[in-house]
């Protein structure tokens, strides 16, 4: 009986306030109620927290919103695990999400199954974002999410050991990379290995083999989510992680590092050059007592074919999950929680990574956290990970193919040409 | 009057047992909605299928499947074999009257008590690369890669985790063994093995049978160790479990069922042809002891079984 008065009345705020195309009636089917302007009240903002930084936000929000209050759901720090809690409060369809912190690749099957909503277009200011995070809030054109914050890769490398063979310059290219390794390791080669990334059969490495894809000129996935592995372009990049395996640029036991396998690695002084995101930086800048890096390491954007590579994009973003209540609560609570002030928050108590492009240049930040420019370059330059709305089997079927290839089971052709019949399934 | 007071037991049956069965049947025979070209939306409310979702996994989709059922039977197979035999190795030495004996039969039993997802995280630190596994054995195995050296690791550690199990049980079984029984066989001149075989065997079966059935089934259901351990999408460690659960968190709650109802029908008839084989075994070893009485054994199931070849042990 409410509900009915309550969705006509939502119908002429929303069509009065922002005049949205197709507005109500039969055209709402597409865009089911994208801001209900006239609900105000309590709502819950889902996700996890590593850093302790969202607790200190909403109490900011709260101070100032004493009848809008929001509750701070706090989900396992495990990926897969947000993603299930997330969609089964969606399949439910309850109403006790609802602002979700998303991962940037999840948007594409959030937004197709409709379970989060379209947001009008100037709910943020999209303008001021590095260009590439922009594309992970949107889903075939429409906005879904607002960008929270943002992450990119940068190659980690021994400082000290480039200054003494007499390299100054970190390499841009994957050649170039190659030569300062000979140059470097000489004779000790069996200790310390060239290169390393993430390669164990998870995420990271779909993030890894994408980069490779990308830094060579080719594209996993389109736009659209069609997949082009068919190039050259895209075996050249392949091949070069397989040779990397099969001549120990890479160590034997790189196959099964995941991100902090890797950093020790790294920090025990194995690797001359390791690919990792910016939080890394902080702890290997520590003394301890397995870290022989301290203050001897520098950062540089990863290196491609012919020039600077493209890293993976990760991040977060915010969306209004469908079934949730007091969205236009919701909404201001998004904008305050992704608008430049908090960034700024986030930045110097969390270290997460800005979506705004001008806080990457202020002097005060950049001493502070010396790899901005680097990660700036990074995100700039950046490709968004497959843009399927099945990415749970996308990024599985891409695992499966790099793992196959990286370990000699198939040759790099055969793999890509099998993960792109698969691709190609998933696409619409 | 006996069905009423009955009844809450059999309302609770039905709702924890009954229904979730059914319910999985039920969701089985549907399949995944498409998206709408036009929208980009996923369409409405999953198509039925009927049994489309069994008969895939004889198309060439179904390699998955039987990976996961081969990988899910040898997995089953080998860690249980081992452990029975380390488990009974265990109850002998836990029986025995060695001074220290409590932290003996403690010490054995710490494996068992410990969660299976923090033994997993264990034994992963002891698989890594630079690992324990590897330091000690001089070697450099990627133990968590994709192949067989990821089975045996999941086997070892399984193993580690629930001879233990066995090891309880088949204790529980060996001290309802009276002393006099070995005293006779030591006066006719019985040795150490031979009063093994003859005596202690035949007389713990029934609770080591038991004990291997309850593992069966509990390793059937194999998911948390190869998941933390080996990690997920692992194809050499992929049981039936596993590949249901991927399936689900995909939301594709129709697949996944189904692999499920497969599942269930596989460890039933196993527990099936087990207690089957378990009768029948018993039967044959009473009519080599006694026979003739064969009604009354046949009747007779595990539990109430150990008195009766005790006599005839004796006689």
């Amino acid at each position: 009986m409410r509900a009915i008065p309550r969705r006509l009345l939502s119908c002429t705020a929303v069509t009065a306030a922002l005049t949205l195309v197709g507005g109500c009636g039969l055209g709402a089917t597409n865009v089911e109620s994208a801001t209900d302007a006239g609900e105000r009240g309590p709502i819950s903002f889902v996700t996890s927290d590593t850093s302790g930084i969202v607790p200190t936000l909403i109490k900011r929000w709260n101070d100032k919103h004493p009848r809008e209050k929001v509750t701070f759901i706090e989900l396992p720090e495990d990926a897969d695990q947000q993603r299930q809690m997330m969609i089964q409060n969606a399949q439910l369809k309850t109403d006790t999400y609802t602002v979700l912190n998303l991962d940037v690749v999840w948007t594409s099957e959030f937004a197709a199954n409709r379970w989060i909503d379209e947001l009008p277009a100037d709910s943020f200011p999209f303008d001021k974002t590095l260009g590439p995070i922009n594309d992970t809030a949107k889903y075939r054109g429409k906005w879904f999410a607002m960008p929270y914050a943002s992450d990119g890769a940068m190659l980690y490398y021994r400082k000290d050991l480039l200054e003494k063979a007499g390299v100054e310059e970190p390499p841009k290219t994957w050649d170039e990379m190659r030569e300062i390794c000979d140059k470097v390791l000489g004779e000790q080669k069996s200790k310390m290995s060239c290169y390393g990334g993430q390669f164990e059969k998870y995420e990271g490495l779909t993030v890894n083999f994408s980069e490779a894809i990308n830094s060579a000129g080719g594209q996993v996935t389109d736009a659209k989510g069609i997949p082009h592995l068919d190039t050259p372009e895209a075996e050249r990049g392949m091949d070069k992680l397989v040779k990397s395996f099969k001549d120990g640029t890479i160590p034997k036991d790189g196959i099964t590092f995941m991100e902090e396998q890797g950093r020790r690695a790294f920090e025990k002084g194995n690797l001359l050059f390791y690919r990792n995101w910016p939080y890394q930086y902080a702890i290997s800048d520590k003394k301890a007592k397995n870290n022989e890096v301290a203050g001897k390491f520098g950062v540089a954007p990863i290196p491609g074919e012919k020039g600077p590579g493209a890293s993976s994009l990760g991040g977060h973003n915010l969306a209004l999950s469908s079934t949730a209540r007091n969205k236009a609560t919701a909404l201001d609570f998004m904008r305050f929680m992704t608008n430049e002030e908090s960034s700024r928050l986030k930045l110097e108590k969390a270290s997460l990574a800005p979506v705004y492009t001008k806080l990457y240049d202020e002097p005060e930040y950049v001493r502070k956290f010396p790899y901005l420019p680097v990660l700036k370059k990074s995100i700039s330059g950046a490709e968004p990970r497959p843009r399927v709305v099945q990415y749970g089997d996308a990024t599985k079927a891409v695992q499966n193919a790099a793992y196959n290839a990286l370990t000699g089971k198939q040759s790099s052709a055969a793999a890509l040409r099998n993960l792109q019949r698969q691709l190609r399934e998933l696409a619409p | 009057m006996a069905a009423f007071l009955v009844s809450p037991t059999l309302l609770v049956l039905g709702l924890v047992i009954a229904y979730p069965v059914l319910s999985a049947v039920h969701s089985s025979l549907y399949s995944v909605p498409d998206i709408d070209p036009e929208t980009g939306f996923v369409e409405k409310g999953d198509p039925f299928v009927g049994l489309d979702n069994f008969t895939a996994i004889f198309s060439g989709a179904g390699d998955r499947f039987w990976n996961a059922f081969w990988n899910t039977s040898f997995l089953t197979g080998t860690s249980v074999i081992l452990e029975t035999v380390i488990g009974l190795a265990m109850a002998l030495i836990m029986h025995q009257g060695l001074r220290g004996r409590a932290w003996v039969r403690a010490s054995i039993l710490v494996p068992w008590a410990i969660p299976t997802a923090i033994s997993a995280l264990l034994w992963r630190w002891i698989f890594d690369s630079e690992g324990i596994a590897n330091s000690m054995l001089n070697a450099k195995i990627l133990w968590t890669t994709e192949g067989f050296q990821a089975q045996v690791a999941v086997i070892i550690a399984e193993v580690w985790k629930t001879a233990p199990f066995v090891g309880i049980l088949v204790l529980a079984g060996l001290q309802i063994i009276s002393n006099e029984v070995y005293e006779a066989a030591r006066v006719d001149g019985a040795g150490p093995i031979r009063r093994l075989w003859s005596i202690t065997l035949p007389l713990v079966k029934p609770a080591l049978l038991v004990a291997v059935l309850f593992r069966l089934l509990d390793a059937l259901r194999m998911f948390d160790l190869p998941y933390i351990l080996i990690g997920a999408g692992k194809h050499s460690v992929e049981t039936l479990s596993m590949l249901a659960q991927d399936e689900a968190s995909n939301v594709r709650f129709g697949p996944a069922s189904a692999y499920s109802v497969i599942l269930f029908l596989y460890v039933f008839l196993i527990a099936f042809a087990f207690i089957k084989l378990l009768g029948a075994d018993l039967l044959g070893a009473r009519d080599e002891a006694g026979g003739g009485k064969g009604a009354r054994k046949r009747r007779s199931r595990v539990a109430g079984d150990d008195r009766n070849p005790q006599k005839e042990a004796i006689a």
